[in-house]
């Protein structure tokens, strides 16, 4: 992106029955920055996501830069400019 | 008379016609994901998915246009002061939708036990504040194998829009005549059996399973609540216990004849521990006499080995009084066309059944 490193979002293929979730490259030096910054362009994404409260929903499972998120209700994790953060579901059966 | 019914399963929404005198599937939308609610109204199909991972999640047609994932309740954010609230401040799931009445109004019982209303068939929402905010709401408790107590039927008045009951499971009914403004708990006469001594009869521990009024006499409403069946003539204020229930008094499912006060049909089981049909013969159970007498109704249904439970919201009736249909958690849905007297099984084997709605013209 111009020369600049900024962190790149990739979300599951399983949230594109539903809705778009391309992969993206977004600023952001947390996790929640980041986030903000993809749903702000797809509002659609947020709901499928976080919860409510803006937390991540109990079985979205998220990897910044290979790491499980720490934060997963206050988002806070650092993010670095060439960081990959991976958001996929938890396994569950049935 | 309706032609057409919605069926929601745990794999998705099953569209089923009426052809000469032949129920059969017409259309299967959201293939392999769970629906919880769906209502079909004037050519407009909501439906409700619990996508588990990706949360709650609404989605409504009109007519033949394509699905649209249109806005889902939510909660405000959660105060600081509320940390000791029990229940969560995030939807779990729609449990029911409802018709409000006026134009273009719904109401949705969810899970955690939120109430919200819809002003624009469910382009917005809003949560009902006061009766989220009620410090009774607190005490409220889960159901369902879950932690989280759920709305599992809201009743509006056909003669007027702002008087709504609404049946928690565990919590009672509650009560509004202002479209949510002010609640009072009602049901008196309730007794819930598996509650401590002291508890049984409080209002607010009722688990109420499914409340239905009767559309042309909305002030008799029937209730098939955890240990008994129950009626009210004067719109869940004061209850009576159906003693007559048979084969059993438990079960989830209740649906009230449209036009006959004294008309109402249940889904028994085997209470409380087995909760499957009783001698393993799926029945319906129906009184035609306000309660005094029940019949139970076996004609067209499986009445060996079978082990199909009926849910809360998967037995409907039409508004002629004349059909209905329930669907089972082993994937059964059977169909009469005569109040209930015979059934016909659709030749199908369905996912578990959570709803079944008739589509209302």
């Amino acid at each position: 992106m111009k020369g600049t490193t900024v962190p790149t979002v990739i979300f599951t293929r399983q949230l594109e029955r539903f809705v778009a979730a391309p992969t993206v490259e977004v600023a952001g030096a947390t996790l929640g920055e980041v986030l903000d910054a993809v749903f702000s362009e797809n509002p659609a994404l947020r709901g499928y996501v976080l919860d409510d409260q803006g937390a991540l929903r109990p079985h979205v499972a998220v990897f910044v830069d290979g790491r499980p998120a720490a934060d997963r209700t206050g988002l806070t994790d650092a993010v670095g400019p060439d960081d990959e953060i991976y958001v996929f579901q938890a396994l569950s059966g049935g | 008379m309706s032609d057409r019914l919605y069926v929601g399963t745990r794999k998705g929404l099953f569209e089923i016609t009426r052809r000469p005198g032949v129920w059969d599937i017409a259309d299967v939308h959201f293939l392999g994901d769970p629906v919880t609610a769906v209502l079909a109204r004037r050519n407009v199909v909501h439906a409700a998915l619990d996508l588990g991972h990706f949360g709650a999640k609404l989605w409504r047609r009109d007519g033949t246009e394509a699905w649209r994932e249109i806005a889902v309740p939510a909660f405000p954010p959660k105060p600081e002061d509320a940390g000791d609230d029990p229940h969560p401040w995030t939807l779990g799931k729609i449990w029911n939708l409802t018709p409000g009445g006026a134009d273009g109004r719904l109401w949705a019982g969810t899970m955690p036990g939120g109430l919200f209303r819809s002003d624009d068939l469910g382009e917005s929402w809003s949560l009902i504040e006061t009766l989220w905010r009620m410090p009774e709401r607190r005490k409220w408790f889960g159901v369902a194998g879950g932690e989280q107590p759920g709305i599992s039927t809201v009743l509006v008045d056909p003669r007027d829009s702002a008087d709504i009951r609404v049946g928690v499971s565990c919590a009672g009914v509650w009560a509004s005549t202002d479209s949510g403004a002010t609640w009072r708990n009602i049901n008196k006469g309730m007794d819930n059996e598996y509650m401590p001594p002291e508890q049984r009869g409080d209002p607010m521990t009722q688990d109420i399973h499914q409340l239905a009024h009767c559309t042309a006499s909305p002030d008799v409403v029937w209730c098939q609540h955890h240990s008994a069946v129950y009626r009210s003539e004067d719109a869940g204020e004061n209850w009576r216990q159906l003693k007559a229930a048979r084969p059993s008094a438990f079960g989830f499912a209740v649906a009230a004849h449209p036009h006959d006060p004294k008309t109402a049909w249940f889904v028994p089981a085997d209470k409380d521990e087995r909760r499957v049909p009783v001698d393993g013969k799926v029945v319906v159970s129906r009184t035609r006499d306000g309660g005094e007498s029940f019949q139970v109704l076996s004609r067209g249904l499986p009445q060996r080995h079978a082990y199909d439970l009926v849910h809360r919201h998967a037995l409907a009736v039409d508004d002629s009084g004349e059909r209905l249909a329930f669907g089972s958690t082993s994937g059964g849905l059977w169909i009469s066309e005569d109040g209930g007297e015979s059934w016909t099984g659709l030749d199908a084997r369905l996912p578990p059944v959570a709803a079944v709605r008739f589509a209302v013209t």
